[in-house]
């Protein structure tokens, strides 16, 4: 693991795709949940991923982080072929993801979570030595935790947060260390309307180098956030576009809005 | 899974503090209990100081070892009163004992140390073996290297001497000082054990032990965070094999001899039940579990024959004890503690809330 190379070398890659999908396919037994995906991002690139329940987004997902290895296909990250990485090799190579259910740590506090979002990406991981208040890394956690408004709880046991501080969390954990790349499952699932508009002004001021992958169901924040959309059905992509040319497509809503809009 | 109550720290990156705020920090209770550990020596005769007060810091350090990966990473080993047993058997092999044909009679200032090195690697190889597996598949994988390690020895007459194992290991003369004699053992083990104590209170706070703790809460997570969580967790057993090493080489000193009952499954799960009735959640736990462990076993035959039952029952009491504890506190003897300092403190938050408000109405 300490064989990595640097951040600076792997981004003289220029002219590669953030993320880069290839035929690939996932199968739970008989069930194709994913079928034969090919899509590009570029770096920067804010793309939504759209599609009704079992469309296979949340696999999709799992395949690029590594917690499913695909059942073939290829994928690439930054030009480089990561389809047999474990997830913490793409980790720290710049990829993050937020969960559709929030997936922290209960028995520790805000900031030791997000201390140790961290600390995993970068080196001595394993220290014996324990952080300085003023030490680089502590000072990261704390301005992250800042960043999304959760300073004033940083030292609750995250088991206690209320849903919606818990889902800011989620997102303080994948801002971590240097993210290149964002997957983010359903950020705004089960949060207030105040909460979703500081949701969107969270996603509109990530730093512009920083491309993410969205899964949402609200199109008022899906398509806010993005420049291009990818529609799902069944395992397959079926439609790719800008936000304007896929909310007006007839067939678009007959599938997906169930021609509510039509 | 969560085996331990995971409790509040309200630490990340500590400012330099004091002595007066290190004292206060620590509380009342903590420091007191030190120094009645420090005086016991001018109190007790020597059967309380090494037979029940040092055994129980040794027992208190395999079991501390246990509550590091069971507390912190939420792996339940049972491995590690092999390792503490191999490594008294490696200070028997390469030390000196009545075993003359087999013993190497290195200076104990080689023999220790390879015998901790060599019992730390053997733990981190059963952790290897047995971190891709969670919950009772653990203890399974552990529980059978334990019995591997028991019938082993006690075949295997060529280097274990078998059912006989070593006697007459004496700890060294160093310094002047008979480490064998009463007070100088005591004071030796109470050191150990403290410093293990230290480690493993340090390390939990420290990038190492707060990862652990995450890998115990969310593996996978872990991982999308960039940790290699199967390492994290091997690294572990290393941690806690080594204060499980240290413990067994002061238990082969403590029992002038090791034999393939030191391995056996009896005081393999016997580490788990002190650990488990002391408490996981936290280092001090063990040490609690242990002493009431060696008090019950040293003083059930008496009790047993003054009720008028058969003194060889002593097993049904521990096992009575660890049952009440289990049914009645899931976190332990600490577990019990912690409910009637936080019940104590409530009741007195509300009796002074009672006060203000007859004041008022006065």
């Amino acid at each position: 693991m300490s064989a990595l190379p640097t951040r600076d070398g792997l981004a003289a890659t220029g002219s590669d795709n953030a993320l880069e999908l290839r035929g690939v396919s996932r199968l739970f037994g008989a069930l194709a949940a994913l079928s034969d995906i090919t899509l590009s991002v570029r770096p920067g690139e804010r793309r939504a991923v759209l599609g009704s329940n079992g469309a296979g987004k949340t696999t999709l997902f799992n395949c690029i982080t590594g917690d499913f290895a695909p059942s073939g296909g290829v994928i690439r990250f930054f030009g480089e072929d990561v389809t047999a990485f474990p997830p913490q090799e793409r980790i720290r190579r710049g990829l993050r993801r937020t969960y559709q259910i929030s997936s922290l740590f209960a028995g520790l506090s805000v900031i030791d979570n997000v201390y140790l979002a961290c600390r995993g990406v970068s080196r001595n991981r394993f220290s014996l030595r324990r952080p300085r208040r003023d030490d680089t890394l502590s000072q990261a956690a704390q301005n992250l935790v800042e960043a999304v408004h959760l300073t004033p709880v940083k030292d609750r046991l995250v088991g206690e947060l209320a849903y919606g501080q818990q889902r800011q969390l989620e997102i303080a954990l994948a801002l971590s260390g240097a993210p290149r790349f964002i997957l983010f499952d359903e950020p705004a699932a089960g949060l207030s309307p105040t909460e979703r508009r500081d949701l969107v002004h969270i996603l509109t001021s990530l730093p512009a180098h920083i491309g993410y992958i969205i899964i949402e169901h609200d199109m008022d924040v899906a398509l806010r956030v993005v420049e291009s959309v990818t529609m799902m059905h069944n395992g397959r992509i079926f439609k790719e576009g800008r936000p304007e040319e896929i909310e007006s497509d007839p067939e678009v809503q007959e599938l997906y809005l169930g021609g509510a809009h039509g | 899974m969560a085996i331990a109550e995971p409790r509040p720290v309200t630490y990340s990156g500590r400012p330099r503090e004091g002595l007066g705020e290190l004292l206060a920090r620590q509380g009342t209770a903590f420091w007191v209990v030190v120094a009645l550990l420090l005086v016991m020596p001018a109190i007790l005769n020597p059967f309380w100081l090494v037979q029940i007060l040092a055994y129980s810091l040794i027992l208190g350090m395999v079991a501390l070892s246990l509550m590091f990966l069971g507390g912190y990473g939420g792996i339940v080993s049972l491995v590690q009163m092999t390792v503490a047993a191999f490594a008294a058997y490696l200070v028997a092999i390469f030390g000196d004992s009545a075993i003359a044909q087999i013993s190497l009679k290195w200076p104990w200032w080689t023999a220790v140390p390879v015998a901790i090195v060599l019992a730390t690697l053997f733990g981190t190889l059963s952790g290897a073996l047995s971190v891709r597996t969670e919950g009772i598949y653990t203890i399974m994988i552990t529980l059978a290297i334990a019995s591997a390690f028991y019938y082993l020895c006690l075949q295997n007459y060529t280097i274990f001497n078998g059912f006989s194992g070593f006697n007459g290991v004496v700890p060294p003369v160093f310094l002047g000082v008979d480490w064998g004699e009463t007070i100088p053992f005591y004071y030796l083990t109470l050191v150990c054990a403290a410093l293990a104590y230290w480690a493993v209170v340090y390390c939990s706070r420290a990038p190492f032990g707060l990862a652990l703790q995450g890998t115990r809460d969310n593996p996978r997570r872990m991982a999308a965070l960039g940790f290699d969580v199967v390492a994290h967790r091997i690294a572990a057993y290393t941690f806690a094999s080594v204060i499980a090493a240290f413990a067994g080489v002061l238990l082969v000193w403590y029992q002038r001899q090791v034999s393939p009952g030191t391995a056996g499954i009896g005081p393999v799960v016997d580490i788990l039940i002190i650990a488990v009735v002391g408490g996981l959640s936290r280092p001090i736990g063990p040490f609690v579990g242990a002493l009431v462990y060696v008090l019950l076993r040293t003083f059930s035959l008496d009790l047993l024959t003054a009720a008028g039952l058969d003194g060889k029952r002593y097993q049904l009491v521990v096992g009575a004890g660890f049952l009440a504890v289990v049914l009645f506190s899931p976190d332990g003897l600490i577990g019990i503690w912690r409910r009637l300092r936080e019940r104590h403190r409530r009741r007195s938050e509300e009796r002074a809330g009672q006060m203000r408000i007859g004041g008022g109405q006065l």
